[in-house]
């Protein structure tokens, strides 16, 4: 029997899809065999229409980046194969919310789902180069994974510093071009020019696990869990007292729901930091609001990268909207002025409000400092940064008006 | 003449202010003595402005001003 004989074997084997909402995590193991007797193997790229049909089948499916900006993931790829020239694809794993640990669960989980996803783009872009971008923890587990196939050979697997801006896009670019996780100016989309002026799409690896059943079980299936608004599944990180739970949920799961798969009782819950440091509070009736762009808009919120941030009842939620402050002025990359300097005055001003400074003017000093940041940098740091401090003063407005007279209602 | 976009590089701005002097009718000078536009990183010069939009780039000691693609919509 000849090499090819085997191939055309293999793909005859018929897997069937995934059953539930189980489909990113729903091997047992890691490795190769279970994988494969699981999805069963890769399509070939040359049986699903080139750029063009893949890109129509990721349309059609409605997938949206898992990495924060939920951008259509089917723009980014017909983008990069605009120009004709090789494009450069890259597997986003960096994973900089300290909150977040769905992507090194999937990575340990499921990491020949994301090398699918990521060899799969590649081969449809034909790409000269794929990347895979993550941190230290996640090394060994991919390395083995990357032994296991020969296809994943080309991948190059490097690790980044385990700072909050590090994931930023223009940062994994900057770090696989000159070392420096630190993000860049930069006027035109990466997809357009990137690494050394060449087209780079940077996926977060969630998403290219999306891709990887997608082109196996097509559009229909991946519509077939998940509401309208937000097809298919979506991983999602609980952080609440200390530890991280991650669960794949069905999209448009509501907040309550969510919660309580992971074990967290709604009445325990004073607030749901949704979406993670960038993103907005939750309380009250947005707790019942779906985990879509569409459901959670009216609070202002977004799914993000799925992080849900429990804040338990008997906590100030203007303290730990200080904390985080706090984190993330720390965590600026200090190159862009606006940010450098704004950053930590407005970290400085709600530590004021939360050490219940008697000043009834921080309010409107932090609202003036968020307008005086946002938009203003190389990346979107500080807009998420004040997104979040605003958020708080709405979401915790009583409490606010309490730390101003020197009171705190939630704590006694 | 549609008027062009110029866009702030926030990586190399070092508050020099000179951009600010040459075009007061679009940026202000903000707490910290970086350029303020209206908007972010990337705003409007109506034609009137150009020249001295022009003068800004070219005078800019870091090299953080340039102008992008014409203003969309
Ligand atoms: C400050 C900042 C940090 C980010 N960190 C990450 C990250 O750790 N991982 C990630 O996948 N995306 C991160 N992103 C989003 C990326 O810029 C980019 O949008 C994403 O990787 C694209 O993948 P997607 O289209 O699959 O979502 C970050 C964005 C910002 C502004
Ligand atoms: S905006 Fe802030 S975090 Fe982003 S690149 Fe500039 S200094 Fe760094
Ligand atoms: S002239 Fe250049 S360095 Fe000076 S403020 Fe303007 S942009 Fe910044």
């Amino acid at each position: 029997m000849t090499m090819f004989d085997a191939l055309t074997d293999e793909q005859e084997t018929f897997v069937a899809p995934p059953v539930g909402v189980r489909r990113l995590l729903a091997t047992g193991d890691p490795s190769l065999r279970t994988h494969l007797a699981t999805f069963g193997p890769l399509p070939a790229v040359d049986g699903l229409g080139g750029v063009d049909g893949v890109t129509a089948a990721l349309e059609e499916a409605g997938l949206a980046g898992r990495g924060g900006a939920a951008f259509p993931t089917w723009r980014k790829v017909a983008s990069a194969a605009e120009s004709g020239r090789a494009a450069i694809v890259v597997a986003n794993g960096s994973e900089g919310e300290p909150m977040s640990a769905k992507d090194a669960t999937l990575l340990h989980q499921s990491p020949h789902l994301v090398l699918d996803g990521l060899l799969l783009v590649a081969g449809v872009l034909r790409a000269s180069e794929a990347h895979l971008v993550t941190t230290d923890g996640q090394l060994a587990p991919l390395q083995r994974a990357i032994a296991e196939r020969a296809d994943a050979r080309g991948v190059r697997v490097r690790t980044t510093e385990d700072r909050f801006v590090s994931g930023e896009a223009s940062a994994v670019a900057n770090a696989i071009e000159r070392g420096r996780a630190i993000p860049r100016d930069h006027v035109v989309r990466l997809s357009i020019a990137g690494i050394a002026g060449r087209p780079t799409l940077v996926l977060n690896v969630e998403t290219l696990a999306h891709i990887a059943v997608i082109v196996r079980f097509g559009a229909a299936w991946f519509r077939s869990v998940g509401t309208a608004d937000d097809p298919g599944t979506r991983l999602l990180t609980v952080a609440v007292d200390g530890t991280r739970r991650v669960v794949e949920a069905a999209g448009g799961t509501s907040l309550r729901r969510a919660l309580e798969a992971t074990g967290v009782a709604v009445e325990s819950v004073r607030a749901v930091l949704v979406g993670g440091y960038h993103g907005a509070w939750a309380t009250g009736e947005a707790l019942d609001a779906p985990i879509s762009a569409a459901g959670l808009a009216p609070f202002g919120a977004a799914p993000g990268a799925g992080i849900l941030i429990v804040l338990s009842r008997g906590h100030c939620g203007v303290v730990r909207a200080a904390e985080i402050a706090h984190y993330l002025a720390g965590q600026s990359a200090g190159q862009c002025g606006p940010c450098a300097n704004g950053l930590p005055e407005i970290a400085e001003v709600m530590g004021r409000l939360a050490r219940r400074d008697r000043d009834a003017s921080l309010p409107r000093q932090l609202r003036e400092l968020g307008g005086l940041v946002i938009g203003r940098g190389a990346c979107h740091h500080p807009d998420g940064t004040t997104r979040m401090v605003m958020s708080a003063l709405e979401a915790f407005e009583h409490d606010v008006h309490a730390h101003a007279r020197g009171l705190c209602q939630e704590v006694a | 003449m549609p008027g062009r976009t110029l866009h702030i590089d926030w990586t190399r701005c070092d508050a020099r202010g000179s951009c600010i002097e040459l075009l007061p009718e679009l940026l202000r000078r903000d707490n910290w003595g970086y350029p303020l536009a209206r908007t972010g990183s990337e705003f409007a010069v109506p034609a009137h402005l150009d020249d001295a939009a022009e003068d800004a780039v070219n005078l800019c000691p870091v090299l953080a001003l340039r102008f992008t693609a014409p203003v969309r919509g």
